[in-house]
């Protein structure tokens, strides 16, 4: 280690006392925490600091996935504007998944070893998050997810360097069912996207029905990427619930929506979504759309200062209000770049102790860290889709359910992370 | 279960099917007469779907695009004949193959610049956006009801066209024996020209009709694609008769699938081609040695 540094201040001739100020710093931070694997961070520690952004740009969650990057495009111009990361100019590098974990696994390990980018972030489906979360991790890498996914912050798969920003399955189907059972009939049907998205959706609503006396009266489910539901109908037709709950996604959700509406569902039922999205809402149009209510991360429409701001940013820098996914990875990128800036170190424990507990506020109101398991609490609002009156105004805000006090989260418990101790799982000795 | 609903199912299959029966008509036929394999087709399918969605966007009005975006796919499809495929005339079936295949990434690129890689909003025109009752016991939407009546008007039209008038006839004797056909004085060039062109309008108005039903993106024609190469294989590459009759047996074997068993209902399609195929090689109606 102080070989390293000698020959820095031997060599380097541009470097100034600040330079010289963090690079000790970063020793400093290395013998007291003992770990070896930053090393190869110092190694890396000049030219731009790369964001490694592994994103599904092809297949049915392409649209979601374009409106990812604008929001870390964002994130890392905000960051760039104040001085960038450790006096160092951030780079966003991102690549193609294909929604698939295999193809997330192989541009991961591109990201970590061609790349050598020191923070990931990305994906869009649990599966591809596991992958990438599971690279990060060997190479000590910390990555914030952006995605929707349950296991991520459990005992198997999380780690001092996975954080997540989106909401989880269950948190979601928490709050959305809470709204649904209040204000709904008690048949519910289930179309599920036959994956662990789907999956989870449908299992969390099952388990909040329950506690409104839901019946279940079937659940029908459908490959990824189906983009023909006709033959599907039917039966939902002949089971006659009250509410029907998509949990699909992107491309999926804009086909169901549409196709449900030809074939008069809505007459007869209410069209629910764990997750409504904008980007499906508009590529539908409000004749599809028209009634159907959901829950969202965020919406452009909000009363919230801090997203006034996101939004009017957002709107300057890419000609259009951002969506839900969007602001997750603006929110998340955000946040981690700004701990690595205070902890002054690329010490894993470094930053998270300047995460950890955080109570924070980048574009949706208030957020926290939970320290046992880096999941970020926050409030869920539930929308409905309604006649634009104006381009990109397709929501009217109905209700906003609180995630105060881990009300939707599940106990670090039940996680299986010790609630009284940050997460250290996974620390490279 | 109830039988209501699978009539209802049987239904929608034939709806579902009679997508790929227009999109599997315009590929057999340009490879009955033309022997090309044409990977351009799902592109052209798309470009019909965005033409629609233009010509609505411009004139508000559905029925008009309906009848324009065949005449404008049609058209270019007329000129990527006489200016890409024909110079290849006579050599390898693999040449325009190759050619198409380029072409469709070409075409969906030139697709992406100009309207973004997002899906386009296309709503069912309003005469036909409300479920109509069947036999008073079930739902079905009238614009897939619109969609059977209207692929089956073009099949009609297209069997007057290929049984009944002199064209059809050159048309027809063209796919048993080009090199004869010219021997007596016809010109073939223009006749496959011709027929690309009709080929291509198939796609274009395919790809209007499913706007309503799918969602419009770039990339909305390369799975379809897929699925109707196994429809014209399965049906006999070449055959019209096989096109419509394997498109609506594929339509009701993955309604029926996913009314049972719907993880199937992705791979069904497949595995009615490998049987078809062990039982006849050459699909339901091929002939063969067409490829060799």
């Amino acid at each position: 280690m102080s070989e390293i540094k000698k020959k820095k201040v031997k060599g380097g001739k541009g470097m100034n006392r600040r330079t010289f100020l963090k690079t000790t710093g970063m020793a400093a931070g290395t013998m007291v925490f003992g770990g070896f694997h930053f090393v190869r961070h110092t190694q890396a520690a000049s030219g731009p600091f790369k964001v490694g952004f592994p994103i599904p740009l092809t297949g049915p969650y392409g649209t979601e996935a374009k409106d990812q990057q604008a929001g870390a495009e964002l994130a890392i111009a905000e960051i760039n504007a104040n001085g960038g990361v450790l006096g160092r100019k951030v780079e966003l590098v991102v690549r193609d998944t294909k929604l698939k974990a295999a193809e997330a696994a192989r541009r991961a390990k591109e990201l970590l070893e061609a790349e050598k980018v020191e923070l990931m972030s990305g994906c869009l489906s649990a599966s591809n998050q596991l992958a990438v979360n599971q690279l990060a991790k060997e190479h000590g890498v910390p990555y914030v997810s952006v995605s929707q996914a349950n296991e991520i912050t459990q005992r198997q798969d999380n780690s001092v360097y996975t954080y997540h920003e989106a909401m989880n399955p269950h948190m979601t189907t928490q709050a959305v069912g809470e709204w649904v059972g209040k204000n709904f009939g008690k048949r519910w049907y289930y179309l599920t996207s036959d994956y662990a998205y789907g999956w989870q959706m449908t299992d969390g609503f099952k388990r909040k029905g329950k506690e409104f006396g839901a019946v279940d009266v079937g659940e029908t489910k459908h490959p990824l990427g189906t983009s023909d539901y006709s033959s599907y109908m039917p039966r939902i037709l002949a089971a006659k619930p009250d509410v029907l709950l998509l949990n699909n996604f992107g491309k999926d959700q804009l086909n169901s929506i549409k196709q449900a509406t030809a074939f008069g569902l809505k007459k007869k039922m209410q069209l629910i979504c764990p997750i409504i999205l904008m980007s499906a809402r508009i590529g539908a149009g409000w004749e599809a759309y028209d009634g159907v209510a959901g829950g969202t991360s965020f919406d452009w429409g909000l009363d919230i200062p801090t997203s006034k701001k996101f939004v009017s940013a957002f709107q300057k820098m890419h000609g259009r209000p951002p969506i839900d996914y969007a602001g997750y990875a603006y929110g998340g990128i955000k946040e981690l770049l700004m701990a690595i800036g205070r902890a002054g170190s690329q010490d894993s424990v470094a930053i998270a102790e300047a995460i950890e507990n955080r109570k924070y506020d980048n574009y949706k109101g208030n957020q926290w860290w939970r320290p046992c398991d880096h999941q970020s609490q926050q409030d869920v609002f539930i929308v409905r889709s309604k006649k634009d009156t104006a381009k990109y105004d397709v929501f009217e805000h109905v209700a906003t359910v609180s995630g105060e006090n881990e009300r939707l989260l599940r106990t670090c418990v039940e996680v299986g992370m010790n609630p009284n101790k940050p997460v250290r799982t996974g620390l490279k000795k | 279960m109830d039988w209501t609903v699978i009539v209802m199912q049987l239904f929608t299959g034939l709806s579902l099917g009679m997508l790929y029966v227009m999109l599997a008509l315009g590929l057999s036929i340009i490879f009955g007469l033309l022997t090309v394999v044409n990977f351009a087709h799902g592109a052209m399918y798309m470009w019909g779907a965005y033409a629609g969605v233009s010509i609505v966007a411009i004139t508000g009005n559905f029925w008009l695009a309906l009848i324009i975006t065949p005449l404008v796919i049609g058209g270019y499809g007329l000129v990527v004949e006489r200016g890409l495929i024909r110079p290849l005339y006579g050599r390898d079936i693999n040449y325009p193959l190759l050619l198409t295949f380029g072409l469709q990434f070409i075409m969906i690129e030139i697709v992406r610049i100009f309207w973004g890689t997002s899906d386009q909003p296309f709503s069912s025109p309003d005469l036909l956006s409300a479920p109509i009752e069947m036999f008073g016991v079930f739902y079905f939407p009238s614009y897939r009801l619109f969609v059977i009546v209207v692929t089956i008007v073009i099949c009609s039209v297209l069997w007057f066209f290929l049984e009944k008038t002199n064209l059809g006839l050159v048309i027809r004797a063209g796919t048993r024996d080009s090199l004869m056909v010219r021997a007596l004085g016809i010109d073939m060039n223009r006749i496959w020209w011709l027929v690309f062109g009709i080929g291509s309008a198939l796609a274009g108005i395919a790809g209007i009709l499913a706007s309503p039903i799918r969602s419009v993106f770039p990339e909305m024609g390369i799975a379809m694609l897929v699925e109707c190469f196994v429809v014209v294989v399965v049906g006999g590459m070449g055959s019209l008769k096989g096109a419509i009759l394997s498109g609506i047996i594929m339509g009701e074997a993955i309604a029926i699938t996913t009314l049972f068993y719907p993880p199937m209902a992705d791979i069904v399609i497949f595995l009615v081609m490998a049987v078809v195929l062990l039982v006849r090689p050459s699909g339901l109606f091929g002939r063969a040695g067409l490829l060799e």
